[in-house]
């Protein structure tokens, strides 16, 4: 009897040391390919890690926005992970909000991360969060339309090229739409694309004193623009169109181009799931000539929340989704084309990965050309390329995207969108104590 | 010819039934038929006709294991209901059989609180959770559900008990039953067909509320409603995924919709004449 008591109580305190040294880590993502696929992946991490468990949260990206922000403002502890874009980075950096990333390893090599996006996920020189995987905006085109229409596609086209051939391609007859832009209202959806496209413009969202700049010529000219292309190459009811809805669009043959996330390229070239998978062309997102382009920089990042008890698990985590290693694990498992893309140099400078992957270049190109210091041609208060990195952005970003979709959508005049977002952001300025 | 015109009246009242029904049910329908379509099938436009590759099943089963969340959406929709009807029953008692003149006001206040948006407490009632250690706890979710289904449960409730005569308690009382054997033996029994039909109303109510049980929970306490909205992206078409993760979730309760729909409608409809 006293033999069995002392074994069962053995048996417990050992349960009870391994429960107490098992360390399980919650991470918060998005659902889209790459995350999912990392998922899979994990048995590598735990493999090599049995004393750290793995719980996932996967949730839509606005819903987990949410979620993480709430989660994170109120100190409720319940990720130990969380993936954010670089438009939370740079503010929740500067609330101390996010951990900074310094233990991530001997063999990290964090200076093989491509520096554009390094920049837009650091804050004075500290990384705080790693890049899993990286993206800017660039033109998809279908060739056979475009030698139809008798031109050749530059690799780093004009709006005004742009415009021509959309004309050209324009097909009503046969549902062909010149050109396929995002619509539907959102910060991080027309309002990413706009903002980009109103950089190569010269317009900027605030002068150096945050002052709002919708009343200037350069917001006019971009809307304007905007507004006439999509009205005459543009598809029907594009103002309720996103990302996904020009997708399919795009899979069906039913645009000539497409400027969007690079992202979309693994997916217009996949012959599984797009009907012209083997004729579309890539090119750098269109400039006017004033030395910035109208692509955006973002980067999907895992970041360490500072309420988290498990910090060094969660640190292992980070180090071994965002590595070299990782990159090379996808790849043995489901082929290069498939590897992360947009985070490191190294990926780019492989030759089975650019061979698996003919827009690789046009990607890094496109990440190269983006500058989330100084997104714009005139000076300005903010980081951000697509995005104003400020708390107040969110709210604005959405409520200036409405009016623009409405303009779009013919309910109010080019002028009368401008004049409103103009006040829009006077009043949202105002009342955040940027201007007076 | 009054016989004809009242069948004629019959046909077109049928006919405009199933009509409505079909619109209702319609979006259901096709989320199911999309559900047995290939990715590429489902971004082709509309399609009643779907290959029916049980592909999406497949992949979503295998992303994220079904059982744990439906097993979390049992377990909340049917305890928070229990909880709710702890409470609600004797509210309603009082407030229908023992009547002051606020209960009135006291019933449009707790409707009232249905009509603020949820979102507008959210800061509040993390805060709460998390200083009570009630974040992603299956306990924590179940009185929230109670909580913000208890206005409509205790106005079903009271609606139903005011039909019950008033006399047959005064009776039971005189041959000496106390408080408690009056709510037991001689209300709850007569209010059978209500309290079943509040019952399944609030389990449905509950098992399709996603703000809270998506907001509270990350892993442990996550019920269906979190399942779903891990296959929604902004990057990416997987319509078909997404609908099969919409059809696992809402089959048990559709299901069990169909089977106690006679106990629904009665129940919804008691006293609806008066």
């Amino acid at each position: 009897m006293k033999l069995r008591t002392l074994t069962l109580g053995l048996l417990s305190a050992s349960a009870l040391a391994f429960a107490a040294h098992a360390e399980s880590i919650t991470i918060a993502t998005v659902n889209n390919g790459d995350m999912v696929r990392m998922q899979k992946l994990t048995d590598d991490f735990t493999k090599a890690n049995p004393d750290i468990k793995l719980n996932w949260v996967t949730l839509e990206e606005n819903v987990l926005r949410e979620r993480v922000t709430t989660d994170i403002a109120t100190k409720g502890g319940q990720y130990d992970v969380m993936t954010i874009g670089t438009y939370e980075v740079p503010i929740w950096a500067k609330q101390s909000w996010l951990l900074p990333l310094d233990k991530l390893g001997d063999d990290y090599d964090a200076k093989d991360i491509i520096p554009a996006i390094a920049g837009g996920l650091s804050v004075d020189g500290k990384l705080y969060a790693a890049p899993f995987y990286g993206e800017s905006s660039f033109v998809m085109y279908r060739k056979d339309l475009m030698d139809k229409a008798g031109l050749k596609m530059p690799d780093a086209p004009t709006w005004d090229f742009i415009k021509q051939a959309a004309d050209k391609m324009t097909d009503r007859a046969n549902g062909v739409n010149g050109v396929c832009l995002r619509g539907k209202a959102g910060w991080g959806e027309n309002m990413a694309f706009l903002t980009a496209m109103s950089n190569s413009f010269g317009a900027r969202w605030f002068d150096e004193n945050w002052k709002p700049q919708f009343d200037q010529p350069e917001w006019k000219n971009t809307l304007q623009f905007y507004v006439d292309l999509m009205k005459a190459d543009g598809p029907e009811g594009a103002s309720s169109n996103g990302f996904n809805e020009n997708l399919a669009l795009f899979q069906q043959g039913k645009c000539g181009m497409w400027i969007d996330a690079t992202v979309a390229a693994s997916f217009v070239s996949d012959p599984k799931n797009s009907t012209v998978a083997d004729k579309v062309g890539y090119a750098l997102a269109p400039d006017n000539g004033l030395g910035k382009r109208g692509n955006w920089l973002w980067a999907w990042s895992l970041a360490i929340p500072a309420g988290t008890q498990k910090a060094d698990a969660a640190e292992k985590f980070v180090s071994w989704a965002t590595s070299k290693h990782y990159a090379e694990l996808v790849a043995s498992k489901e082929g290069w084309a498939n590897a992360p893309p947009g985070t490191r140099t190294s990926l780019y400078a492989n030759a089975e990965y650019q061979k698996a992957a003919p827009f690789a270049k046009m990607t890094l190109d496109s990440i190269n050309a983006a500058d989330p210091t100084h997104p714009t041609v005139k000076p300005v208060p903010y980081v951000g390329v697509q995005f104003v990195a400020i708390p107040e952005f969110q709210g604005l970003g959405t409520t200036v995207g409405q009016l623009f979709s409405a303009a779009l959508a013919g309910q109010s005049s080019v002028d009368d969108a401008l004049k409103q977002a103009q006040d829009a952001a006077t009043a949202a300025m105002t009342e955040g104590g940027y201007i007076k | 010819m009054a016989r004809a015109v009242t069948t004629q009246h019959k046909t077109i009242a049928t006919v405009a039934a199933w009509i409505v029904a079909l619109l209702i049910f319609f979006p259901i329908l096709y989320t199911i038929i999309t559900s047995f379509k290939s990715e590429q099938e489902a971004i082709q436009g509309f399609n009643l006709i779907p290959s029916g590759t049980f592909e999406s099943y497949t992949e979503v089963q295998a992303q994220s294991g079904y059982f744990k969340f439906f097993f979390n959406s049992v377990l909340l929709s049917v305890g928070s209901t229990i909880l709710a009807l702890l409470v609600a029953i004797p509210a309603a008692w009082s407030m229908a059989f023992s009547p002051t003149k606020r209960t009135k006001d006291i019933l449009m206040w707790m409707l009232s609180t249905k009509m603020m948006p949820a979102v507008a407490v959210l800061f509040p009632i993390y805060l709460i959770f998390r200083n009570f250690g009630l974040l992603d706890s299956r306990v924590g979710l179940m009185v929230m559900l109670m909580l913000i289904n208890l206005p409509i449960v205790v106005w079903m409730l009271y609606t139903y008990f005011r039909e019950i005569p008033g006399e047959i308690l005064e009776a039971a009382r005189m041959d000496g039953a106390s408080l408690w054997n009056e709510i037991v033996y001689v209300l709850t029994p007569m209010a059978v067909p209500g309290i079943a039909s509040t019952m399944l109303l609030n389990i449905i109510l509950a098992w399709n509320e996603a703000f809270w049980t998506i907001r509270l929970t990350t892993t442990d306490a996550a019920p269906l409603t979190a399942f779903i909205s891990s296959f929604s992206s902004p990057q990416g078409l997987f319509w078909a995924k997404l609908s099969a993760a919409s059809t696992l979730a809402i089959a048990p309760i559709l299901i069990m919709g169909w089977f106690s729909q006679k106990q629904l409608v009665r129940g919804l409809t008691f006293g609806a004449v008066k």
